[in-house]
């Protein structure tokens, strides 16, 4: 598991990539109302604003932590936008994305660094 | 228990202590209480043969449901019991001026002769309206002091809108159409941003100083060949006047920019500084806060603005033009370098009557006499409060708005929010809430000219007493509340994640 | 001063307590240089009386529809308001209320609109409406832009039969007309539409009855927007028609918007109105405007809450999806009072009865060789083609007291075809006795 300063994490399977936002940036936020989903397809660089997190009184942009094309996305969160909430290392997982640049991992932060940012 | 000598129990049971509930009962929808075939209104059965509907004609029957008279009454005033009002409660939202609704003005809107004319009428029979707006207009512009004046917005979000395309066309004009960028305030109304990002420019935050207003200084860092303008609220949302505000102005003009100032607070200071003199381009007045309009529960507003000379020609159609003895309106763009048109018709004329009829009945004495007893109210707040509350940007002189931020609740495990709801149990409406932006948990409280000193000396008193209470741990009465209202704390988020936007039939 | 209530005294007792002398230390942080130096070129304080005889002399210098034989359409329309109407809301708990944003001590306003979404989605045959906007033709460019966002593409193409002042706030809102293709206005058509629209189309905009009062095919347009992947957006400023005429959304409209000022509203001289806008359930996150939604309070109990307002300006700032702050809200009450007093069968009478006035008065038109009558349909309004300049006509009968419908060149002044087309409306304020005298009046204006 790998996360940006932006608070989204990077779970890496073969070169596959699940993308979502961490247990202390869900906290943040407050309750979930609405995740706004990429399409399917869409290939993205790093840094493009990729989905967008809505609370009841915020909308904040999620960024990609890493460039690649979206494999997949989590149709779930439609039906249950909570899930970011209550598990969103697991079942709260937004998207994947195909990673086309695996170096740009190395620029990620590993847990314990992570862990200090948020202090 | 302690009876009576009739046997009735009179102590109050403390989980009754619901206000006048037997007055306030839940009122169904009009779906639970009308009928299909239920209607309040006397009409011929006519038959009509359909050889001109072109074979449009419902297929069925339209299913919505209906009400007799004494049944509508009764429904939207049993609805209207569950409403908070300012004939009712003080209403201190700051940036909201929720100020008297004097209701000569609604007598005076539903005058056979304003109320009952179409806007399309030949010039010649609405005469007396189109000069009822000229006087309207010349009271805004020489309270501003400005030469121009766009009437047909229709409210104040429309009014930047009108503003900040009177600024893109004059860019436009004059080989301009690079500039890209509108500096805004981080306190800036909302609305700001998005008006700006509406018309394509990109928005550039500037960073307040520490008493909560912005340097010129931070205004020329942020300046290059790109600004197009800069949206200045004066007095800002901290309820501060912008000291360095003829300095900004000199320096968004010498750049080449326009400067649109939002008029939201103008209330603060009408007949004591003319914006004109202040250099703005343009500004919107929105009638519905400094003019006394009613809000109705979120509108109708209305938003005119006052231009300065270089934006005076871009200005959208229709207007008045004074000639002789009459006055005509003006209503195609033709050759001119006007902006467009924003709204079908002449704007909200209903709004100028009353506005008028405010503007009229205060005169320039009165309205100065506004602007003095709404600062003068604020402050009165502010050194009551002050005590108890935390003051963000140190203790100055505030305009018609005090700022607090939640600094005195820390620790307290109550939030800006939990005081708020508290505030309802006490008969108040609480006040603005986290806005500004720049400010942690921001509470802005407004209590504009109405207010009478007992009624600010009550709400002060209440306010003290719930500080205190916070302070001391009662954290319950808080994050309970409201207790006392016509519903506890309301649940945004299921609305959010799972939204009902309309009745469904059960099936 | 009869709104301000402090005392001298009082005044002075408050600027104790502040520990200054005088209300002008207040106003210190001012730079000397911007408060206003001299006296202003305006009057004082007026008592009650004196403020009413001058807005009454005002008021009595302009021709009301009330008062004489009345014909005007063309966008806003002469109706009865129910008393009541006007009573309720002008009661202080809907007319002195705010935006509610605080939901516990606001659910009168909260459930009058839910109730008011209801019906206009119900009347429209749409899944949702939004809580009203500021007018028919504002509603009209949201909807424009409502339709680039959900399609990602550029190109609107507005009928010939759009009402001409909102075509034009169309095409200020798209950025002086960009990537907007604007069909020529005739009576007899409403230009090749379909030929118009292709893969980069967001959207056609349609309006019926459209501005000539003439009623279009909506499920053709609908089809043949569809086919190329584009919505169709259908605008109706005769709100009162659709209690006769198919709802948009079951001819397969995706976006509705209407200009509502016929139901609980009056003439106003063209302000305030109120803007109608309904759409399909999977637009809802781009719909613009405030939505009220059902929920729950702590006690479980049912309750209403704006809601969805992510989309809005002061959370979304820079990202929102449209700048608009406010809605129409005490307009929107009173069209919705009206409506449930009408109920269906209500306004179902109504519009028959609006369109039976008219037919009465095309046919009594047409009884004047001199008077040719353009529409093959209608609802209430119709254009009439005149043997010489309609506008002429018009203020000379003003001058007899008649308003006897709006030259077509009002709105056209360049356009030399429509320079005797005269457009007319009726609604159930018309009498037969008007139409005689309008009709008679115009036999002699042309011998």
């Amino acid at each position: 598991m790998k996360y940006t300063s932006e608070h989204e994490y990077v779970k890496i399977e073969g070169d596959i990539g699940t993308i979502g936002i961490s247990e202390h940036a869900q906290n943040q936020l407050g309750d979930i109302v609405f995740v706004e989903l990429p399409e399917v397809g869409k290939s993205f660089s790093k840094g493009d604003e990729i989905a967008v997190i809505e609370s009841v009184k915020a909308a904040s942009e999620l960024y990609a932590p890493i460039s690649g094309i979206i494999t997949q996305i989590n149709e779930q969160l439609d039906i249950d936008p909570a899930l970011v909430n209550s598990s969103p290392e697991d079942k709260g997982w937004i998207f994947k994305i195909k990673l086309s640049n695996a170096s740009e991992l190395d620029e990620l932060m590993d847990e314990e660094a992570y862990a200090s940012h948020i202090g | 228990m302690s009876m009576n000598s009739t046997g009735r129990p009179t102590s109050a049971n403390q989980q009754n202590k619901v206000n006048a509930a037997a007055l306030l009962p839940d009122e169904p929808l009009l779906f639970e209480v009308g009928r299909l075939d239920s209607s309040g209104v006397d009409l011929p059965e006519v038959q009509i043969d359909n050889s001109f509907l072109g074979g449009f004609e419902r297929q069925e029957k339209l299913q919505l449901h209906g009400l007799s008279e004494p049944e509508t009454m009764r429904h939207y005033v049993r609805l209207s019991r569950l409403n908070i009002s300012i004939d009712a409660s003080i209403y201190p939202l700051g940036s909201c001026t929720m100020k008297h609704n004097p209701r000569l003005n609604e007598q005076m809107a539903r005058l056979n002769g304003f109320a009952n004319i179409h806007p399309l009428q030949p010039i010649n029979t609405v005469q007396g309206a189109l000069e009822m707006i000229e006087q309207l207009a010349d009271w805004l512009m020489k309270l501003t002091n400005t030469p121009a004046i766009s009437m047909s917005p229709k409210a104040g979000a429309h009014g930047e809108l009108c503003g900040m395309m009177a600024i893109k066309a004059a860019h436009d004009a004059n080989g301009q159409s690079e500039r890209n960028i509108v500096l805004v305030p981080e306190s800036a109304h909302g609305t700001n941003p998005a008006t700006a990002a509406f018309l394509g420019y990109q928005v550039r935050s500037i960073k307040a100083n520490e008493n909560g207003t912005v340097d010129v200084s931070a205004v020329i860092e942020a300046m290059d060949e790109n600004v197009a303008a800069i949206m200045l609220t004066n007095p800002n949302t901290c309820g501060l006047f912008e000291p360095d505000i003829i300095k900004i102005a000199d320096a968004i003009h010498d750049a080449g920019a326009y400067f649109y100032c939002d008029g939201a607070n103008f209330n603060a200071i009408m007949g004591i500084v003319c914006p004109g003199d202040l250099g703005i381009d343009a500004m919107h007045i929105n009638l519905h806060k400094t003019f006394s309009t009613p809000h109705g529960g979120g509108g109708p507003g209305a938003g005119p603005v006052v231009l300065s000379e270089a934006l005076a020609p871009f200005a959208p159609v229709p207007f008045i033009k004074k000639g002789g003895d009459n006055i005509t309106l003006v209503e195609h763009v033709e050759d001119s370098q006007s902006l467009g048109r924003l709204t079908a018709f002449h704007g909200q004329t209903g709004m100028f009557i009353r506005s008028l009829s405010f503007i009229l009945s205060h005169g320039i004495d009165g309205i100065e006499q506004v602007a003095k007893d709404a600062v003068l109210n604020a402050n009165y707040v502010k050194v009551k409060l002050e005590g108890e509350f935390s003051l963000p940007f140190g203790n100055q002189h505030t305009m018609h708005e005090v700022l607090f931020d939640d600094s005195f609740l820390a620790g307290t495990g109550v939030t800006t929010l939990d005081f708020a709801k508290a505030m309802i149990d006490e008969g108040f409406h609480p006040m603005t809430m986290y806005f500004p932006l720049v400010v942690q948990g921001a509470m802005l409280i407004e209590p504009t000219e109405s207010e009478s000193k007992y009624s600010l000396d009550n709400f002060c008193q209440k306010m003290l007493e719930l500080a205190k209470d916070a302070k001391v741990g009662n954290v319950e009465r808080f994050t309970n509340a409201p207790m006392r209202a016509p519903r506890n704390r309301i649940d945004e988020t299921l609305a959010a994640r799972k939204p009902i936007l309309k009745w469904v039939k059960e099936e | 001063m009869r709104y301000l209530p402090h005392s001298d005294n009082e005044r002075q007792q408050m600027l104790n307590s502040i520990g200054i002398d005088c209300v002008d230390e207040l106003f210190a942080s001012i730079p000397k240089s911007a408060i206003k130096q001299g006296q202003f070129d305006l009057p004082n304080h007026k008592g009650e009386f004196l403020v009413a005889q001058h807005l009454g002399d005002l008021a009595k210098k302009n021709l009301s529809a009330n008062d004489v034989p009345f014909f005007i359409g063309a966008g806003a329309y002469h109706h009865h308001v129910p008393a009541s109407v006007d009573h309720l809301i002008q009661r202080s708990e809907w007319l002195t209320a705010y935006t509610p944003y605080q939901p516990e001590i606001s659910q009168g306003t909260l459930q009058a609109l839910f109730e008011f979404q209801t019906q206009v989605a119900t009347l429209m045959g749409m899944d949702i409406a939004n809580a009203s906007m500021y007018d028919g033709s504002t509603a009209t460019a949201e909807a424009a832009l409502m339709a680039k966002r959900i399609t990602r593409r550029k190109k609107i193409i507005l009928s010939g039969g759009l009402h001409p002042q909102y075509r034009d706030v169309v095409h200020t809102y798209l950025d002086n007309g960009k990537d907007l293709i604007t069909l020529d206005s005739t009576p007899d058509g409403q230009g090749d539409i379909s030929s118009q629209i292709d893969e980069q189309t967001a959207a056609i905009i349609v309006q019926t009855p459209d501005y000539f009062g003439s009623l279009r095919d909506v499920k053709q347009l609908a089809d043949a927007a569809h086919e190329k992947g584009a919505l169709l957006i259908v605008v109706i400023t005769e709100i009162i028609s659709l209690g006769l005429l198919e709802a948009p959304g079951n001819l397969g409209a995706d976006i509705v918007v209407a200009e509502g000022q016929s139901l609980g509203n009056s003439l106003n001289f063209g302000g305030p109105y109120l803007g109608l806008l309904a759409t399909r359930a999977k637009f809802t996150r781009q719909l613009p405007g405030r939505l009220c939604g059902q929920t729950i309070d702590s006690a479980g109990r049912r309750s209403y809450t704006l809601t969805l307002s992510t989309r809005e300006q002061h959370i979304r700032r820079e990202k929102a999806t449209s700048n608009i702050c406010t809605n129409a809200g005490l307009c929107a009450l009173a069209f919705s009072i009206h409506l449930t007093l009408l109920g269906g069968t209500g306004l179902t009478k109504l519009a028959k009865l609006n369109h039976k006035m008219a037919r009465e008065l095309a046919n009594e038109l047409q009884k004047n060789p001199n008077i040719k009558l353009l529409n093959n349909s209608f609802f209430n309004e119709m254009v009439v083609r005149l043997p010489k300049a309609a506008e002429q006509i018009v203020n000379n009968l003003a001058n007899k007291n008649i308003l006897a419908g709006m030259p077509l060149s009002r709105l056209e002044p360049d356009n030399r075809q429509v320079e005797n087309l005269l457009i007319l409306a009726a609604t159930e304020l018309t009498s037969s006795k008007d139409i005689k005298t309008l009709c008679q009046a115009l036999r002699e204006e042309l011998l």
